[in-house]
């Protein structure tokens, strides 16, 4: 604050606390040695004899207001709060925070030291690292992917053996800290409406199923070398480079009806992951890491 | 000295007690409005644009600070969950802040990237469709509601003469800013900002 600012907080306070005492002494004294007899009364009647009597403060009362009053002034001395003058004790909200924060960051240094240097599919079966992973998915992951990690519309279901972006130890933590952005291109004006049938039958049979219309099916097979191959492989099973997801699982990202499957092929789709690296900080990410890793090892993706 | 002469003249009471409860104010609110604290943007931090400030709108018209505040404390326990805490600077261009009194829902001070745009179009459409156990009402209007263009270029001019720095063009501009665009659309705009300007001073 500036000049005029602090001798207007400080004049203004001080002003105030020497008008409340005045006030109490002023309005406390004189009244009561001279009047032993009985109560003072402010000299009115009313109603032929309605009195009221003028009585002095309890002492009690007044006590404990000289006592707030000197509370005051201990407090400006020692907190902040008189104009720009800091208090003797030094303290601020920030530094209290400081202070909160290194204390706590010092417990979790020493719990997370026992997870240095173990790679994460170590950590994917250490007890005390899945605990705690556990809680942090809960708290940082669960409002997309769900409590249980299975995802939901548009949200991937982690338990998947084949992620869109590769379930290896280093493709998770990337993907956790620095998020993904999913891009599948709108097709409807490369294939034309029956083209977009036909490629949703054909991806609709990938999996193993019987394709409503099988015959739209074979005719979309050209069509998805042509079209779909580039990213979802030949095979239809992906390419985590790309983030295209495996077409022949039976995970789906957006549902696996043959009307969402041509819903994807026609407009495309969007999907993102945020960047959680910077919030979350390394050991956190690869806490969680080591989470989502458990909940399918490669032992048994195979 | 003698109360009975405030007792009777309830004018002389009137003005006194102005005068008392003058005093906190004038103190603690009036030194703020001439201080640079207060009234500089932090880092990072810029006036809305159109749309976020047509979807800054909806969030005051739907009253979604009635359960969720923009204001993060420096104390630990909010630090660890939203971030960074809250700078006075950070809400300059607030005409009126958000800060919120009560948090029904979580702080949304720092909320901006945490989620996907589809995630907020789902959650506002049905909460419970991404977060099972949510008490947060429905907004399935706003995805099917167009914004007002007509008006955004008056509430800007109306921003700058409360102080927040739109030039001409930014005004001009305004209408064809947001036309097309639903109130969904510029809600999320608005969330997917905020806090977003705290990562050019965190770490």
């Amino acid at each position: 604050m500036s000049g005029f600012w602090n001798l207007w907080v400080m004049g203004l306070v001080t002003a105030n606390l020497v008008f409340v005492g005045w006030l109490l002494y002023a309005t406390s004294t004189g009244k009561k040695d001279d009047q032993p007899a009985g109560p003072e009364t402010t000299g009115h009647t009313w109603d032929g004899d309605l009195k009221e009597y003028n009585n002095p403060l309890p002492r009690w009362w007044l006590n404990v207001f000289y006592a707030s009053i000197a509370f005051a002034i201990v407090y400006l001395v020692m907190f902040p709060g008189f104009g720009n003058f800091k208090g003797l004790l030094g303290w601020s909200s920030v530094g209290q925070w400081q202070h909160q924060k290194a204390d706590a960051d010092a417990i979790v240094a020493r719990e997370f030291a026992k997870f240095d240097g173990k790679s994460i599919a170590e950590l994917s079966t250490d007890p005390g690292a899945l605990r705690i992973a556990k809680n942090l998915f809960a708290a940082n992951c669960s409002a997309c992917h769900g409590s249980d990690a299975h995802g939901g519309k548009g949200f991937p279901n982690l338990t998947n053996p084949n992620l869109s972006w590769g379930r290896s130890q280093d493709a998770i933590v990337a993907t956790i800290s620095g998020g993904r952005q999913g891009v599948m291109p709108a097709w409807q004006d490369a294939l034309g409406a029956d083209g977009v049938v036909q490629v949703a039958n054909y991806v609709y049979a990938l999996s193993g199923r019987t394709a409503p219309d099988p015959q739209a099916a074979a005719a979309g097979a050209g069509k998805f070398a042509a079209v779909c191959a580039a990213c979802h492989g030949a095979d239809g099973k992906g390419n985590p480079l790309l983030g295209a997801p495996n077409l022949a699982d039976e995970y789906w990202i957006y549902g696996s009806s043959l009307q969402t499957i041509e819903e994807t092929v026609s407009h495309g789709r969007q999907n993102q992951m945020p960047a959680w690296g910077d919030l979350l900080g390394e050991q956190r990410v690869k806490l969680l890491a080591g989470y989502i890793y458990s909940l399918a090892p490669p032992s048994a993706a195979n | 000295m003698n109360h009975s002469k405030i007792e009777k003249n309830v004018g002389l009471l009137g003005v006194l007690t102005a005068i008392v409860i003058s005093i906190g104010g004038l103190v603690e609110i009036v030194p703020l409005y001439f201080t640079g604290q207060v009234g500089e943007a932090a880092p990072g931090v810029k006036p809305y644009t159109a749309l976020q400030l047509e979807g800054r709108d909806i969030y005051l018209r739907e009253g979604c600070y009635n359960c969720h505040s923009q204001m993060i404390r420096p104390m630990r326990a909010e630090t660890e969950r939203y971030g960074h805490y809250s700078l006075a600077g950070e809400s300059v261009y607030d005409h009126p802040f958000q800060f919120g009194s009560k948090r029904t829902g979580p702080d949304l001070a720092r909320v901006g990237g945490r989620y996907s745009d589809e995630w907020h179009r789902a959650h506002l459409n049905n909460p419970r469709d991404v977060v099972p156990e949510s008490n947060m009402p429905a907004f399935p209007w706003l995805a099917k509601t167009m914004i007002d263009a007509e008006g955004t270029a008056a509430k800007m001019k109306a921003m700058r003469r409360v102080g927040v720095p739109y030039s001409d063009t930014d005004i001009e501009t305004a209408q064809a800013a947001v036309a097309g665009h639903t109130e969904q659309d510029a809600l999320i705009d608005y969330l997917q900002m905020l806090g977003t300007a705290s990562k050019t001073w965190v770490k």
